[in-house]
């Protein structure tokens, strides 16, 4: 397969559309906008696995999708959403590092990622190896994400992103066994619900979100 | 043969653009109008307000040199060359072989430098500070638009618009991630080019909004005219630039008879009113952006036309 | 019937059901003890199986002692929690979950050691890291949650890591597997030496920092000694004594299917390299902590870099080392964490500082702790210290200079541990809080696990070493 073919464009497309959403959840300032964000690119990311099902032919992938887009596009953001409102945060997001500056640190990675993917996995179909290269660089830009926000929710966002990433690495896989795909989805899930305990704590015990008041908690507390 | 339709083409593109470029702002003009409930002006106003002002005499100010005389026609003057270059309903025209993207983005520059220029002639702050920030936000769109003319070269072999249109109308490439980076560039860098929502706001005479205002607010006359007709032009050319390089089908080839070009008209019709819809409805759903959010936003749209040039480049590099 | 190891891994599910059923505190301890002396008893039968494979679990010499080690330190750690969780103050929800966690955890970690299948290794390994995570922030002070959300996100970080390089390692072997094998480790290791090299040094590179960041090596090393210094402390000895034992395991798995190929990178350096700084930088470290259990955390650190650094030697020998390193290293540190934690609840505080003159206020503790600070520092009888001199051995004949490294790092580390062994045990007792009594619950696993590393040491059963012998023939 190569390009010019139906399949082969529309998985490339797709994945290329959860990349872009990587960058635009970098660059959000607001909240809400960034819940919004990603709740599309789960919906780009259940749309990319029901794609990759049609095509390789597993019907196990619309379930993945299913899960996907259940989890990622409807319950989590909706309960992000509950969880803003609740606490009353305030509505800026507080990057530790500069918008710009992440983005460009993100173009850094992805290239980055394109870098180490493609030489090292010169033996397979050209498919698999932009797939592969495009979900590791949703990956590191997840991880990016993870370190330069220092809002709570924030964090949890760049850790189901990531996790984006690898649904859409193991998808991308031809043959993949189905209880990769199944488990990742489903813990998901539990992630995100430890996530959700875990900010409701929080926010009873500091009344805010922000990691920073942690900060003077690490280590000895010296 | 291939001569003479070719001259016969670029006329005829000539000509249709002169007439288009007007129109087409009126009806985004009234389109947003109507979707905010209003009855809006007719789309054929902006003819009737370029006809009374070339009537009219400029009235300039005491300090202002040949620049504040000369500038309305540079511009216009550039905005024209690059809409002929940009094709419409037929490939292979007679400036075809000149068609660069590099020239164009060289034409739409020199466009842009007359203007901050007659901005910052007389000496008033708005001047200054509408030259200031345009240029503040072509250091971010320029680059962008580079880029995104990078990406077309790599995958089409040349820089030439007809015939990377010509390429992408086979439809071989496919679409592509990189393509669709390309995309969201080009929108961003069009944009802000055009001084549209959310980077300027064309209505407002407010200065904390005004960029592309500012730097004609002391322009009067047949030199307003002028400005108009040029930013008109300047819409009209990113319009039809997209269209081709991203719905290329219903264009005729080189060296095809008037029956494909009448065809090639109507969905050169049928594109640019879409595209019109489709900036009218952007513009009305989205507010403005804060002027110190521009630069991040056009460097967005640099980052990712530097990513889909990367992504372009070491896929085909390695592959 | 269901297979032998199937039970194994469902039964603490079972139980762990069982238990957030359970409000009241005495009852739920009973069910408890008595899930982890079932599942101790079904690790003894699982001696007697044949080796092979049961579906989705196998049993090898690689895991057979692992899992009888987990299951020998569940049983000890359950009794020392009975016995140290009512001064918790845990209200019945808490007690609900904490138990909850504690069997889902054990189950985990069981499935962890006994799969075949990776990716079923790594959903166990992140239920075991979730299971922890809630373990660790019971205590809800704000140190427990920083604890508790900087080890949530870095292994959240890691896992997800080690996950990509699972699906690298199968895109590599897909074209050469049979469909019905899936991820089977054994299958793998079999279809690796036709396998893209570049693909697997890559697919190994992930795997060692996804699993490396759960096994506590240093650069991804920075959420284990909050980690051990929050929630009930006997959540500090399972976290020591299996789920970095468990990752370890899957790197050492990992290491086995990239070795099979000829032409890959040569992993032995890697290893090498982020087990040294461990050992380095935990050995620095030790010297710098105040707070009781984060020094042993730090411990734990830099035992892993040791076990990292001889599986890095590479060679039957070494990787023995390594391996008896990380079964005496499991025995000895939960020792530690129940002489450390009863101490800790006699004198009311956790800081070093606090906690002193043990042998005068508690002979039987104050004793056990101080033999078991020794063992951990490589003294002699004990089974690290036969452990550490046979890494040592190694590296001299393998890398004499890093050799002299390593050593040194162990010297310091071995100073700070005898150093804080005399704060602790010898010096001016320091006033209890709690009385000191008897505490029969804790002093017996301590002093058993004490004896079972003196036994090992001096003269381990020739059956357990056969074993040990051929786990690291396999592993190469």
């Amino acid at each position: 397969m190569s390009f010019g073919q139906l399949p082969y464009d529309l998985a490339h497309l797709l994945g290329g559309a959860v990349l872009l959403l990587s960058f635009v959840l970098l660059y959000q300032r607001r909240i809400s906008a960034v819940i919004n964000a990603f709740a599309t690119q789960g919906a780009l990311l259940a749309l990319a696995a029901a794609w990759q099902g049609y095509v390789q032919g597993a019907t196990g992938l619309y379930v993945t999708a299913a899960i996907a887009f259940g989890a990622k596009a409807v319950l989590i953001p909706f309960a992000l959403h509950r969880l803003v409102r609740r606490f009353n945060l305030q509505r800026g997001v507080d990057p530790a590092l500069g918008i710009g500056v992440s983005l460009i640190a993100g173009v850094a990675l992805a290239s980055f990622a394109l870098l180490v993917v493609l030489p090292a996995t010169a033996g397979q179909r050209a498919l698999a190896r932009e797939d592969l290269a495009l979900a590791l660089s949703v990956v590191l830009l997840g991880g990016l994400m993870m370190i330069t926000r220092r809002n709570l929710i924030s964090q949890v966002i760049g850790l189901l992103s990531l996790e984006n990433g690898l649904i859409l690495a193991a998808v991308g896989v031809a043959g993949m066994p189905l209880v990769m795909e199944l488990s990742t989805a489903a813990l998901v899930l539990m992630l995100a619900v430890i996530a959700g305990v875990f900010a409701l704590q929080m926010g009873e015990s500091f009344q805010s979100l922000d990691t920073e008041s942690l900060d003077t908690h690490r280590g000895e507390g010296e | 043969m291939s001569i003479l339709t070719g001259l016969v083409t670029q006329l005829l593109h000539l000509a249709l653009i002169l007439a288009l470029a007007p129109v087409l702002t009126g009806c985004v003009r009234w389109l947003k109008a109507r979707l905010m409930g209003r009855r809006g002006p007719h789309p054929l106003q902006p003819w009737r307000d370029l006809l009374k002002l070339l009537k009219k005499r400029p009235v300039l100010a005491e300090n202002a040199s040949i620049i504040s005389r000369a500038a309305p026609y540079v511009a216009v003057g550039a905005a024209l060359l690059a809409a002929a270059l940009v094709p419409s309903f037929a490939r292979g025209m007679l400036f075809a072989p000149f068609a660069d993207l590099l020239l164009i983005a060289g034409l739409l520059a020199l466009g842009r430098f007359a203007m901050a220029l007659a901005g910052m002639d007389v000496g008033t702050s708005f001047g200054g500070l509408g030259a200031t920030r345009e240029m503040a936000f072509a250091a971010l769109a320029e680059p962008a638009l580079v880029l995104a003319a990078l990406i077309f070269a790599i995958l089409a072999g040349t820089t030439n618009l007809d015939v990377i249109i010509g390429i992408f109308q086979e439809g071989a490439l496919g679409l592509r991630v990189s393509l669709g980076f390309a995309a969201v560039a080009l929108l961003a860098v069009a944009v802000a080019e055009n001084a549209r929502i959310p980077v300027d706001n064309p209505a407002t005479h407010l200065e904390l909004t005004m960029v592309h205002e500012a730097m004609i607010l002391e322009a009067s006359g047949r030199h307003l005219a002028l400005w108009d007709f040029q930013a008109s032009l300047r819409l009209t050319l990113w319009l039809a630039l997209l269209a081709a390089v991203f719905l290329p089908f219903g264009m005729a080839a080189p060296g095809a008879g008037p029956v494909a070009w009448v065809l090639g008209l109507c969905v050169f019709i049928a594109k640019m009113a879409a595209l019109t819809f489709a900036l009218a409805v952007f513009e009305s759903a989205i507010a403005k952006m804060r002027v110190f959010r521009v630069p991040e936003f056009l460097g967005a749209a640099l980052l990712l036309g530097l990513l889909g040039a990367v992504f372009l480049f070491v896929s085909t590099g390695l592959s | 019937m269901m297979p032998l190891p199937w039970i194994m891994v469902f039964f603490p599910w079972v139980g762990a059901l069982i238990l957030l059923a359970l409000p009241r505190l005495r009852i739920a301890v009973v069910v408890n003890i008595g899930c982890a002396a079932v599942s101790f008893a079904l690790a003894l039968a699982l001696f007697t199986l044949p080796h092979g494979e049961q579906g989705w679990t196998r049993i090898d010499a690689l895991n057979l002692p692992f899992v009888l080690l987990a299951s020998f330190v569940a049983l000890t750690t359950s009794i020392f929690s009975a016995a140290t969780l009512a001064a918790e103050g845990f209200d019945h929800w808490r007690i609900r979950a904490y138990h909850g966690a504690f069997q889902v955890f054990l189950g985990a970690q069981y499935l962890a050691l006994l799969s075949d299948n990776l990716g079923v290794l790594w959903v166990a390994i992140e239920i075991a890291t979730l299971a922890s995570v809630l373990m660790v922030a019971m205590h809800r002070t704000p140190a427990a949650m920083e604890a508790a959300w900087k080890f949530f996100m870095l292994c959240g970080f890691g896992i997800a890591l080690a996950l990509f390089g699972t699906i690298l390692l199968y895109s590599a072997a897909q074209a050469l597997l049979v469909p019905e094998t899936g991820l089977s480790w054994v299958a793998l290791k079999r279809v690796a030496a036709r396998c893209d090299a570049d693909t697997l040094n890559l697919a190994f590179v992930f795997l060692l920092v996804g699993y490396g960041t759960k096994a506590g090596l240093v650069p991804l090393h920075s959420w284990l000694p909050d980690a051990h210094a929050e929630g009930p402390i006997a959540i500090s000895a399972v976290l020591s004594g299996l789920l970095l034992n468990a990752a370890m395991l899957a790197v050492l798995r990992a290491k086995a299917i990239v070795g099979a190929h000829p032409d890959t990178l040569a992993v032995g350096p890697l290893l090498m390299a982020l087990g040294l700084a461990s050992v380095l930088l935990a050995s620095l470290a030790l010297w710098r902590r105040r707070d009781a259990r984060r020094f042993f955390g730090w411990s734990s650190i830099e035992h892993m870099g040791i076990a990292a650094f001889a599986f890095g030697i590479g060679g039957p020998a070494a990787t023995l080392a390594g391996l008896l390193h990380m079964i005496g290293h499991s025995l000895v540190k939960s020792a530690i964490f129940f002489g450390i934690g009863r101490a800790a609840q006699q004198k009311g505080s956790q800081k070093l500082a606090d906690i002193s003159g043990l042998v005068a206020s508690d002979p039987w503790l104050g004793w056990g702790l101080a033999l078991a600070i020794g063992a951990i520092a490589g003294l002699p009888p004990f089974l690290l210290f036969a452990s550490e001199y046979a890494v040592l051995n190694a590296a001299m004949a393998a890398q004499p200079w890093l050799a002299v490294v390593l050593a040194l790092g162990l010297v310091v580390a071995m100073t700070a541990l005898i150093h804080t062994l005399q704060a602790l045990c010898f010096s001016a007792a320091t006033p209890d809080v709690a009385p000191a009594g008897h505490g029969l619950a804790v002093l017996v696993p301590l002093w058993l696990h004490l004896a079972v590393a003196l036994l090992l040491g001096l003269a381990m059963p020739l059956l357990f070493s056969s074993f040990l012998k051929a786990a690291a023939g396999m592993i190469g």
